[in-house]
């Protein structure tokens, strides 16, 4: 039906209607700040990355090895039983190829965030970081990969202390 | 009065203004680990379904509903969270046991207000974007207009309610639960800094985190499980007219009808007999009179003058939050009724320690959603 419309009545908005207040319209910017106690689990997590670490935890009762850590076992509901440092390299579980940024602008650079079961942990677990010294069309599922740190001194406990993960043979 | 459905279980952990030890995630698994053990069940085999009551934005995460589950031992099971009063989830996990289609099913809510970085803005985004938030008042105002237009109408005073902050404090201090016991006078209330007027600083309960956890069982499971479940008798609650420019400012008309409801149900008919005592909200210290006002457990305009005669005490005639309240425990943001309903439960078991009360039978609990809102639940419980 709209094909056959060759001129629409009326007149389009222009962003001076509204900077002009011709529309009217009200705003409001939200100012919600938070600030999350790690607690016990994620509290250790990040003081071991800070160490250049990857600390999991383990559970005797369904022989599970899991990162991040947490202090009980979703699965059996019991606390977890201790603590395990697990290996700086994996495998990619899942990644995929990120083109867009936040306002679904083209990235000239894709970002690749994948899955990365972590050597030590158990079948399956890994955690979420992004992948980089390595082109798209070369990553593969199954893939090894590794930490690759910031340096000691740049280290301030966070899950960017490590910059990404790259291949190695 | 029908006896259908009980609580069997109840766990409890924070309620400290800071718990920096732990993450919110520590704190649920704390509170359901102590439920389930009072309960006697097994989460991953026994209780088929859960509640967890939370808002987003005093989460700092969207769609929180999908970060309950691992904590409370209900990954894989049927979990669902309630957007409002503690009392609200409450209440929707008593239809799910009542409806027969569940057996036993827990419920959650907790606070982690210290982590609210800016918490009156929180409260602010709750006002209408277009007729309210340009004014940029601090939105504690709006207790404030409401104070005012209940002291004037009822002739209540500001040293009836500062007589309600001085008792709820003190029975916190026998309270080894609650964060903010403490002996103050009238005058401290009076004095103590203007936040909108006529309402002050001290006026007004304190935040603090907190988890609380429920299970509740149909009557059999209860029965075979517990050795003293605690029956729920009766549940109501209601939603106001939202507007700040027409909502009714002396009396909380929702409480009223929410506890018409849950009167109904328990088949009471004189609530300041058949009730034995009441945890209500108090979230400022008015708001404890004129709930109870609302919730029938005195005339209209009367409240003020019972607390003045030291009737709601815990040794008076008709003890009113023997648990210090929020008041006297710190607000737990939603969990509060939550709060309130536990300490019914304690108090109805025998367990409340140095604060019990004696003979008791049934209690009531009442829960507000806090402000801006006109939105309150109804609890009442019997052993």
């Amino acid at each position: 039906m709209t094909a056959k419309i060759k001129e629409f009545p009326g007149v389009g908005l222009r962003e001076s209607d509204f900077t002009e207040r011709k529309v009217l319209f009200t705003e409001w910017k939200p100012d919600a700040r938070y600030a999350w106690d790690a607690g016990v689990a994620i509290g250790r997590y990040l003081a071991e990355l800070k160490e250049g670490r990857i600390i999991g935890v383990r559970c005797h009762h369904c022989r599970r090895t899991v990162v991040p850590p947490r202090i009980f076992c979703e699965w059996c509901f019991r606390p977890m039983d201790e603590w395990v440092y697990l290996e700086d390299h994996g495998v990619v579980n899942t990644f995929s190829i990120c083109y867009v940024q936040w306002d679904m602008e083209r990235l000239e650079e894709p970002l690749i965030p994948a899955v990365i079961e972590i050597a030590g942990a158990s079948k399956g677990v890994g955690i979420l970081h992004l992948l980089g010294e390595v082109d798209p069309r070369e990553v593969k599922i199954g893939m090894k990969v590794k930490a690759v740190w910031k340096p000691a001194a740049e280290r301030i406990g966070a899950i960017t202390d490590i910059r990404y993960f790259k291949p190695i043979n | 009065m029908p006896k259908e459905v009980a609580i069997i279980g109840v766990g409890y952990a924070g309620f400290r203004a800071l718990t920096p030890e732990v993450s919110y995630k520590e704190l649920m698994y704390e509170a359901a680990v102590k439920a389930y053990e009072d309960a006697g069940v097994d989460p991953r085999r026994d209780i088929e379904s859960f509640v967890t009551v939370a808002e987003d934005f005093t989460e700092g995460t969207s769609i929180f509903d999908e970060y309950v589950p691992d904590q409370l031992g209900a990954v894989l099971k049927p979990v669902h969270t309630i957007s409002g009063e503690g009392l609200h989830g409450f209440i929707a996990a008593y239809l799910q046991v009542l409806t027969g289609a569940m057996d036993i099913v827990a419920v959650e809510a907790h606070s982690k207000a210290s982590n609210i970085l800016t918490p009156d803005e929180i409260m602010a985004f709750a006002m209408d974007p277009v007729y309210n938030r340009p004014l940029r008042a601090n939105p504690h105002f709006i207790a404030g207009l409401e104070m005012n237009r209940y002291l004037c109408e009822t002739g209540t005073t500001r040293e009836q309610c500062a007589l309600v902050v001085a008792k709820n404090k003190h029975n916190a201090l026998y309270n080894p639960l609650a964060a903010y016991g403490a002996s103050i006078a009238v005058e401290d209330v009076l004095e103590s800094e203007m936040v909108s007027y006529p309402l002050s600083r001290l006026d007004m309960s304190p935040r603090a985190d907190g988890a609380i956890v429920m299970v509740l069982a149909a009557r059999e499971r209860a029965e075979e499980l517990s050795d003293i479940p605690i029956w729920i008798r009766g549940v109501g609650w209601c939603n106001d007219s939202f507007s700040l420019e027409n909502r009714d400012w002396t009396n909380a008309i929702y409480a009223a009808r929410a506890a018409e409801m849950a009167y109904r149900m328990a088949g009471i008919r004189t609530p300041w007999q058949e009730l034995d005592f009441a945890e209500i909200d108090d979230t400022f210290s008015y708001k404890e009179l004129q709930h109870m006002e609302a919730l029938r457990l005195c005339r209209p305009g009367e409240a003020g003058l019972l607390v003045e005669d030291g009737a709601t005490e815990i040794g008076g005639e008709f003890p009113v939050n023997p648990s210090g309240g929020s008041l006297g425990m710190g607000h737990l943001l939603d969990a509060s009724g939550l709060a309130r309903l536990l300490e019914v439960v304690l108090q109805l078991r025998g367990e409340a320690g140095q604060h019990q009360l004696s003979d008791v039978e049934t209690g009531l609990a009442f829960g507000w959603r806090g402000l801006p809102t006109t939105s309150g639940a109804a609890v009442i419980l019997s052993n």
